[in-house]
């Protein structure tokens, strides 16, 4: 895990703006963030925190209405920024993947599999159809999927979830990617399949040498599967650094109360500690710190003034004015 | 005393096809199942898709009749009520469901869906309901002015605890909660289930906890259930089960549950293949052919739960 950054986001903000342009709304709102080659990041945050908005920002594959204002995106050495729509169009799906929630909405329903894991391949490597087809076959297979001739000539409705998933891996993987983006990539699955499929992520990583980002609100899953953290509310990346640092000593008290909030195995009936209120409304974000109104620490100045992040230690950086060097400790 | 006890429940629904639409099998979804919920305490039940979990929330709420074994109710079994006993049965019972944006109407007002269930079973005045409103509201931690909006201005979490005063507003003994946290966000789950736990020891509740995070149903429940392919595997205290269970679906199952702490490790027990049909299920143990320890006699003999090392476990190897 040294080198140079594979992928580099500076303060990348993106905006979603209303047709009239009156109302913003900060989904994205400067976000720093680095991977490495074979690395894993989990990006946590919860439902409207911007993390998938990020994760589209990354492919700049936005919906009508949003756009990356400000900041730099920078893949491999080169600026994702400048690229056109057709030069991006050549590093989506061949060098940086994404795997989404819902494998039967990935999916096209009308399609073979075969036609589905071998058309990544015909497209960008202009590969003939026999040998696309020979190369789908061996996709399967690195997928661990039984029978995979027969799978093959099967459309995506005569499976179950958990292969349509990682039929979804197949396509992702069928460039060989640098960065493979998985957006809650086993909300849809059972508990049992969500283990393969977790396990099926790392083995891949390992024999691709990927580099993951994980998009998740399961705290879980960060815990199993990512060397460093980023977690984000209402827009912003309120902690980053490497996982262990962020489960053993959060410094913001949002990343506080979220650890605690999880209940664990074998810790009994004690009480789980709860975070008031709720996520606020992106378009109508509070004054200064957009966790303030529900932090039990807020001082006077988070009501007024926007956290920078501070650095907190290796790798490790917090947006909270208590970790402010001349914070009263 | 026992609140509920269900003795050898079976469900199966019976699967049509050909000209004259006669059953040809059967889907088998609750096989034979059997336990008891007491007096202000949690059954927590546990399983994946398709173990027949749900299934069971539906015989115990009598939203679907068994196809053989019977429940009993403070003694009595419900076969045996006439219309008023049933009717006192449905009250005593009632439901918190997973998505509470689709189980609040949202043409009515707060107030009169809570409202609702008083209404129709106790026909109230207005005045004395619109008090009750108030109480219920005050209970699951919500403003009294909650009553005059509608669903659509609350939150995830907010319209849960909705639904929660309207599950009590008849003072119900036991309540089915089938995933009443799986939709909301993570920072607001713990408040939800802070409040179950509270209203439990406050107004002597049962809990009837049906959720696929292990994690949460350890932590909620007195006794736990684990369910695979209609049938329980492991049933016992929530502590035993928990912390060292037997069963090898349970093991893997646990294994399989996400660690709290980066430094949480587990064995780790990936199953191969996934949950056969339970239109045809495998013969012996239904597990077998996923199990690590599977042996010759598993895919012949049906194993019985029978008590071993402080819980009910089916499963040859005990």
């Amino acid at each position: 895990m040294n080198g140079s950054p594979l992928l580099e986001l500076d303060r990348l903000s993106t905006h979603y703006v209303s047709a009239r342009g009156t109302r913003v709304v900060k989904a994205v709102d400067e976000v720093s963030l680095t991977l490495r080659a074979g690395e894993t990041l989990g990006v946590v945050g919860e439902s409207g925190s911007g993390k998938t908005t990020l994760a589209l920002s990354i492919l700049r594959l936005l919906p009508p209405g949003a756009s990356i204002v400000s900041g730099g995106l920078r893949f491999d050495g080169e600026d994702l920024l400048a690229k056109s729509p057709t030069e991006m169009r050549r590093i989506r799906g061949k060098r940086i993947a994404m795997i989404l929630q819902d494998p039967m909405a990935s999916l096209n329903p009308l399609f073979t599999v075969g036609d589905q894991v071998a058309e990544p391949v015909r497209v960008h490597e202009g590969t003939g159809r026999r040998s696309a087809r020979e190369r789908a076959r061996s996709l399967l297979k690195s997928v661990r999927i039984p029978a995979p001739d027969q799978r093959l000539k099967e459309y995506p409705h005569q499976m179950s979830g958990g292969m349509r998933q990682r039929i979804v891996g197949a396509i992702a993987i069928s460039c060989e990617p640098r960065v493979l983006i998985a957006d809650e990539p086993t909300t849809s699955l059972d508990v049992t399949i969500q283990a393969q499929y977790l396990k099926l992520l790392r083995d891949l990583q390992r024999e691709h040498g990927l580099a993951l980002i994980f998009i998740t609100h399961n705290l879980g899953i960060v815990a199993r599967m990512c060397d460093s953290v980023a977690v984000m509310y209402a827009g912003r990346v309120i902690e980053a650094g490497p996982v262990r640092k962020i489960f053993n000593a959060p410094v913001h008290p949002y990343t506080q109360a979220l650890i605690e909030s999880i209940p664990r195995l074998g810790s009994g009936p004690a009480r789980l500690t709860a975070i008031d209120g709720q996520p606020p409304d992106l378009a109508r974000l509070p004054e200064g710190c957009s966790f303030q109104p529900r932090c039990p620490k807020a001082l006077d100045r988070c009501r007024t003034d926007v956290p920078p992040a501070f650095d907190v230690g290796a790798a490790h950086s917090a947006r909270c004015w208590l970790a402010s060097p001349q914070a009263p400790a | 005393m026992t609140l509920l006890e269900a003795h050898d429940l079976t469900k199966h629904f019976p699967l049509r096809g050909g000209l004259f639409r006669r059953a040809e099998g059967a889907v088998r979804a609750v096989d034979g199942v059997s336990f008891t919920i007491e007096p202000g305490r949690t059954l927590g039940v546990v399983g994946e898709s398709g173990c027949g979990k749900s299934t069971t929330a539906k015989l115990v709420l009598k939203l679907e009749e068994p196809t053989g074994g019977e429940i009993r109710f403070d003694g009595q079994s419900l076969q045996s009520l006439d219309a008023a006993g049933l009717r006192k049965y449905r009250k005593s019972v009632q439901a918190v469901f997973q998505d509470p944006f689709a189980s609040l109407n949202p043409r009515m007002r707060v107030g009169a869906i809570i409202a609702e269930p008083l209404v129709t079973n106790e026909s109230l005045p207005a005045g004395e309901a619109k008090k009750r409103v108030a109480r219920l509201l005050e209970l699951v931690g919500l403003p009294e002015r909650a009553a005059t909006l509608f669903p659509h201005e609350f939150s995830g979490g907010q319209r849960q605890r909705i639904a929660i005063a309207r599950a009590l507003a008849l003072s119900p003994r036991l309540v089915v909660l089938d995933e009443p946290v799986s939709a909301l966000d993570v920072s607001i789950r713990a408040q939800i289930l802070n409040l179950l736990v509270d209203l439990q020891r406050d107004l002597g509740l049962a809990y009837l906890f049906i959720a696929h995070d292990l994690a949460a149903v350890a932590h909620m429940s007195h006794a736990i259930a684990v369910m695979y392919l209609g049938k329980i595997v492991e049933y016992g205290p929530a502590k035993t089960v928990a912390a060292d269970p037997k069963h090898p679906y349970t093991q893997a199952l646990f294994a399989a549950a996400l660690p709290a702490h980066p430094d949480e490790t587990r064995e780790e027990i990936i199953l191969t293949g996934e949950v056969p049909s339970p239109i045809n299920p495998p013969a012996g143990c239904r597990f077998h052919p996923r199990c690590p320890h599977v042996m010759p006699r598993c895919s012949v003999e049906v194993p019985p739960l029978e008590v071993a090392l402080g819980r009910e476990v089916a499963c040859h190897l005990y």
